[in-house]
């Protein structure tokens, strides 16, 4: 009885299968420190891809994405990914994202997880002189791979 | 030709049996003096095709070419020349792999962790490290023959269970975390290569695969999670006779003859590798203990 309202109350399972790609309405992990990160896994809810910036909507490491994190709208960038990668880019056990603002300034300010050395290549090619700076995203990342 | 494979078979049975419970070498001798055609080729180790499998080629016969095999088998021992490779390491072995890398700070990157599969045969030989780093699985898939590679080394040599590890996705991060700085365990010269019998432990549900149709010895709480209905379902899908399957194990494999003609022609390369590596071993123990 009381293992029946206890699932009911914190549902410990999810009713979709996890997506490996990420397109539209893809779980992902906050791996930054952000407020609203933070709150977000704790309490089960993981934010969802709404929206990938590129043009064929799947995404791909580097690429900036759009969630739906406690009711509001955040861009994230793609850090690692569960999918197969090439060879020597490390491929990870969740998908993983770090939040940004519109000017690719991180919300958080510490990434607790490691972050492919790639990243450093694709987020500057990424960058727009006088627009988005993504190169940010690195500068707090704890531990490169 | 089947026959003479399977007797062939037979004999590399015998000879691991053999090595497993005595490590004397005589009862090798007496098999493979039995024919004139082994007597030539006694030289090489049967268990080459263990230590070395990438030098035996795709046994798909549309993608056979011969002189393709042989030129990748001449690239490959080119690519050992020029850099510090081992002369064995199996699924299960822990690995530390320096590549230079483009995009890093110092321009090398160094990753350590366990071998969870080999795949791949000629300059295609590929293997995938598996780590948890910062609470965090991470696997990296290596070409063996990457121009870009600069030192493999083994830094625990050991076998597993299972041919493949990929249950350890599933299994509790303790079971795949090792440390990044961790140092070399150099086994006394001469002896087996030892079986780590750990078996790792099985998170809860959803998996990423059905382990418990794939016969994996490695895990010790399978049973716990299985349904009923998955225990039937996976007997009803057991395959136990294709050990007997005569034309699956002739398509799977390359003739015992054949192996042992390639590995005659890579042997005394190999071996002065493997001279040449034990002598820089003794070079760089010596120091080590005056100090």
């Amino acid at each position: 009885m009381l293992r029946t309202s206890v699932a009911t109350a914190f549902r410990s399972f999810h009713t979709t299968t996890p997506c490996q790609e990420i397109r539209k309405l893809a779980r992902l992990r906050v791996v930054d420190n952000s407020e609203i990160g933070k709150r977000a896994m704790a309490e089960g809810k993981p934010p969802r891809c709404i929206h990938v910036y590129n043009k064929k909507g799947v995404g791909l490491i580097g690429d900036k994405v759009l969630v739906a994190i406690r009711g509001q709208m955040k861009k994230g960038i793609l850090v690692g990914l569960k999918q197969d990668q090439k060879t020597k880019v490390p491929k990870f056990d969740s998908n993983n994202i770090v939040l940004i603002d519109d000017n690719g300034s991180p919300l958080g300010t510490r990434i607790h997880t490691p972050i492919p050395t790639i990243l450093r290549t694709i987020l500057k090619e990424k960058t727009i002189a006088k627009g988005a700076d993504y190169t940010k995203v690195l500068a707090i990342s704890s531990r490169f791979l | 030709m089947i026959i003479s494979r399977l007797i062939n078979k037979r004999i590399c049975n015998a000879t691991a049996l053999q090595r497993a419970v005595s490590s004397t070498s005589s009862s090798q001798n007496a098999i493979t003096s039995e024919s004139p055609k082994h007597r030539r080729t006694s030289l090489v180790s049967p268990s080459y095709r263990f230590m070395y499998p990438e030098f035996l080629p795709d046994p798909k016969p549309e993608w056979r070419n011969l002189i393709r095999e042989k030129l990748e088998r001449k690239d490959m021992l080119a690519r050992r020349s020029k850099i510090e490779m081992p002369s064995e390491f199996y699924v299960g072995s822990v690995l530390a792999v320096t590549s230079s890398d483009p995009h890093a700070a110092g321009k090398t990157s160094r990753f350590v962790g366990i071998c969870i599969d080999r795949q791949g045969c000629g300059l295609r030989a590929k293997f995938i490290l598996r780590n948890v780093i910062d609470h965090q699985g991470v696997e990296v898939l290596y070409d063996m023959y990457d121009p870009t590679l600069q030192k493999l080394e083994v830094l625990r040599l050991e076998k597993r269970l299972d041919d493949k590890l990929y249950y350890l996705r599933d299994c509790l991060p303790e079971f795949s975390t090792f440390d990044l700085n961790m140092e070399a365990d150099i086994l006394p010269e001469g002896s087996e290569v030892p079986i780590n019998d750990t078996k790792a432990v099985l998170k809860p549900r959803p998996w990423l695969e059905r382990w418990e149709r794939q016969d994996l010895k490695g895990i010790s709480n399978l049973e716990e999670f299985l349904t009923p209905k998955m225990v039937r379902q996976a007997k009803q899908r057991e395959t136990p006779w294709e050990q007997y399957d005569l034309m699956k194990e002739y398509r799977r494999t390359i003739p015992a003859e054949e192996q042992s003609q390639i590995y005659s022609e890579v042997y005394s390369e190999l071996h002065q590798f493997e001279l040449a590596r034990k002598k820089m071993k003794r070079k760089r123990n010596i120091p080590s203990k005056l100090a």
